[in-house]
């Protein structure tokens, strides 16, 4: 609690029991009077003062004027009639636990969501003359060695110069599984070290690191406001004037109506239910609980690596019915793996070594690749007479034999027959003195989540996902089919990629939203297009933080259905808590207007749909299971 | 130019009018008041003076809400 409530809670305790005293005491007249106004001063005179320059300042309007005016009126029907001064106090009372409850729920959710995105480092280790130096990371330059001890934060991004160690990516990922790092390892600020010393070589300033970045990002992110916070301001404006005229009409009208059929006019308890109508009518719950939904939501998403940029992109991520997706490093790894042998004579391994060894001196990734698939270590005094026939493949000598491996062009020039191959991709014939051995087969790998990920999010409500690429027809038609995507546009210039998406945007209802995923790196354009960009694989990479709307640390497209869940969940709640809160006040509002509640129940009301709508809120954090 | 200024409000309502507030003021472009974060974003207008603009909004703000407080 802070100064401030600590403060409110004594007030609230002291004319709680100075009210309950004065009950017991059995006096009348105007000493009761004025023994009253004591505890009612003490809890109100804040309200009261604020009311009075608000009438000054001609902004009468608001809750404390509210305040006022409800418990004045109740101050003097209780001197004129009923001798009744409870219910002001009451009222003001609960009035003030109310805001008290609202202060420290909110405080108190604010500094836990907070504390979720705790990956602001206080410190970095420098060393300087054989012993440790706490620095502030901001001090720290480019190019300066850190040193983190197992159990800290790594404060900026850098390269690792010394040791091994394990890397806690929790809090920027969400993925639970520790990733080892060693040197020359590039490593990036807001993981923890777990296991091993490491020694680093920064390579960007703090301000620049991605914890920095990231922090900035989330904290800023719901100062970018919601249609739906954009409505309630607007309501709440609207409302008071309109409550405040409503009151005015339920005091006058009926007791005039009263005096013109000759009954009693009845002032007293008309004018009562109006100060009543008032006190029920405060919009609190509502304008709360909205803001607080999505901070929560924007909160938890960023517990699990989804960084949202503001509240209207969780919005309107809840809205999408559309999914593009870009190839290439989103749905496929972006790295070329062997992804078949197919042999004659030779076992699999040695035509694997043959080949891998005859393109042991170049530097092509299709090379890369098959070095990779060998998976030992080259023996590059096996290899002779290297011969690199461009744009079809190599002749060496290894281990005597002449190997020549390349495509059908290479074949054909040597004369040599070979089989086409049914799978798709880039395919390597491989002869031997010769005679044709057989070919492997090289292809994009897909990440092994994507095609769950498809499914997920067709199970979520996507009506139509789209895949495209730069890439051959033959390769993205196969990558489609295996993941179960709707449409495929291949064989796109990065150009083509955003008249496509205008395309796209063109065709769909308007209250459909389209999302776009790519990784960040050269789909910028698209990304900003689209009504969402989402870029993924982010850890590190400015350029997508940069252009996207929402960012995905890691690469797993798994995290796109996700992240649409996570947007549903908050902007259902925000829903409920509207319609809740509006539908108790207009309840309560008519119950009033009949005089079958009281300023208690009025004032419990009021008070009940803000706590619930505030607890309903912090549902918004907890994601994890969805 | 866009600067960031951490503030003190009790209520999201008086937020909201707190925002209403800066942005009416002369030499603002735009204003943002997050709440939930205590902090107020004020764009302003080319060439206009930061200091006496945010006296300035700092005033329209006390003056719709006496219960706040802008940290310049």
């Amino acid at each position: 609690m802070t100064k401030k409530q600590k403060k409110m809670l004594i007030r609230i305790v002291v004319s709680a029991v100075l009210m309950i005293v004065l009950g017991l005491l059995p006096i009348e007249g105007w000493l009761r009077f004025f023994l009253y106004l004591i505890p009612y001063l003490i809890i109100g005179y804040d309200i009261l003062i604020k009311a009075g320059k608000g009438i000054l300042r001609r902004q009468i309007f608001d809750e404390n004027f509210l305040m006022a005016l409800a418990t004045i009126g109740a101050m003097i029907i209780g001197i004129v009639d009923s001798g009744d001064y409870v219910e002001a106090i009451a009222v003001m009372l609960f009035y003030q636990i109310g805001e008290l409850f609202q202060s420290y729920a909110v405080g108190k959710s604010r500094k836990n969501i907070s504390e979720l995105m705790d990956i602001r480092p206080d410190y970095a280790n420098i060393e300087k003359d054989g012993t440790l130096l706490q620095v502030d990371p901001d001090e720290v330059e480019v190019e300066t060695v850190i040193i983190v001890q197992p159990g800290e934060k790594i404060p900026i991004d850098g390269i690792v110069l010394e040791g091994r160690s394990s890397l806690n990516t929790s809090a920027l990922t969400g993925e639970s599984l520790p990733r080892d790092v060693k040197e020359n390892d590039e490593v990036i600020s807001g993981c923890i070290n777990m296991t091993g010393v490491l020694k680093i070589r920064t390579t960007k300033e703090f301000g620049e690191s991605t914890a920095s970045k990231i922090l900035d990002l989330v904290e800023n992110a719901s100062s970018r406001k919601s249609r739906s916070e954009a409505f309630i301001s607007r309501f709440a404006k609207i409302y008071t004037p309109a409550v405040c005229a409503c009151a005015l009409a339920l005091a006058v009208f009926p007791p005039l109506v009263n005096l013109l059929l000759s009954n009693p006019a009845g002032w007293s308890i008309w004018i009562y239910r109006a100060l009543t109508f008032l006190v029920a009518s405060c919009p609190c719950a509502l304008v709360i609980s909205v803001p607080l939904s999505f901070f929560a939501g924007i909160g938890g998403a960023s517990k699990e690596g989804v960084l949202v940029k503001g509240s209207n992109y969780l919005e309107a991520l809840s809205q999408t019915r559309y999914v593009v997706f870009d190839k290439t490093g989103t749905l496929t790894q972006g790295v070329f793996e062997v992804s078949a042998i197919h042999h004659n004579e030779l076992p699999e391994d040695k035509l694997l070594e043959y080949a891998a060894h005859a393109e042991s001196a170049s530097s092509h990734p299709i090379a890369q690749s098959l070095q990779r698939a060998y998976g030992k270590e080259l023996d590059r005094s096996r290899v002779s007479d290297v011969q690199e026939i461009s744009g079809n493949g190599v002749i060496a000598k290894v281990d005597g034999r002449i190997v020549a491996a390349g495509n059908g062009k290479l074949m054909k020039r040597l004369g040599v027959v070979y089989s086409d191959c049914h799978k798709v991709g880039t395919v390597i014939h491989i002869a031997i003195d010769n005679e044709y051995a057989g070919h492997i087969v090289i292809s994009d790998m897909l990440k092994p989540t994507s095609a769950k990920a498809m499914a997920e999010l067709k199970k979520s409500g996507i009506q139509k996902t789209v895949m495209l690429t730069g890439d051959a027809k033959a390769v993205a038609e196969q990558v489609a089919d295996s993941l179960g995507i709707d449409t495929v546009c291949s064989e796109l210039l990065p150009g083509d990629k955003v008249a496509k998406v205008e395309e796209l945007l063109e065709a769909k209802p308007v209250k459909a939203k389209l999302a776009f995923v790519g990784d960040g790196i050269n789909d910028a354009p698209v990304l900003s297009r689209a009504d969402i960009g989402i870029a993924m694989g982010a850890m590190g990479s400015d350029a997508a933080i940069e252009a996207a709307d929402i960012v995905l640390m890691d690469d797993d497209p798994m995290k796109i259905s996700k992240a649409i869940k996570i947007s549903r969940k908050c902007l259902g709640i925000v829903h409920q808590n509207i319609v809740f809160a509006i539908a108790v006040k207009v309840l309560s509002l008519i119950l009033v207007a009949f005089g079958l509640a009281n300023m208690w129940i009025a004032i419990f009301a009021d008070v009940g749909v803000m706590i619930l709508a505030v607890l309903n809120a912090i549902r918004a954090l907890f994601v994890k299971k969805l | 130019m866009k600067k960031t200024y951490k503030i003190e409000v009790d209520c999201a309502n008086c937020a909201n009018k707190m925002e209403d507030a800066a942005k009416k003021t002369a030499g603002v472009q735009n204003a943002t008041v997050n709440f939930m974060t205590q902090k107020m974003i004020v764009e302003f207008e080319e060439g206009a003076d930061v200091d006496s603009v945010m006296k300035a909004v700092l005033k329209n703000c006390k003056k719709v809400e006496d219960d706040c407080e802008i940290y310049l």
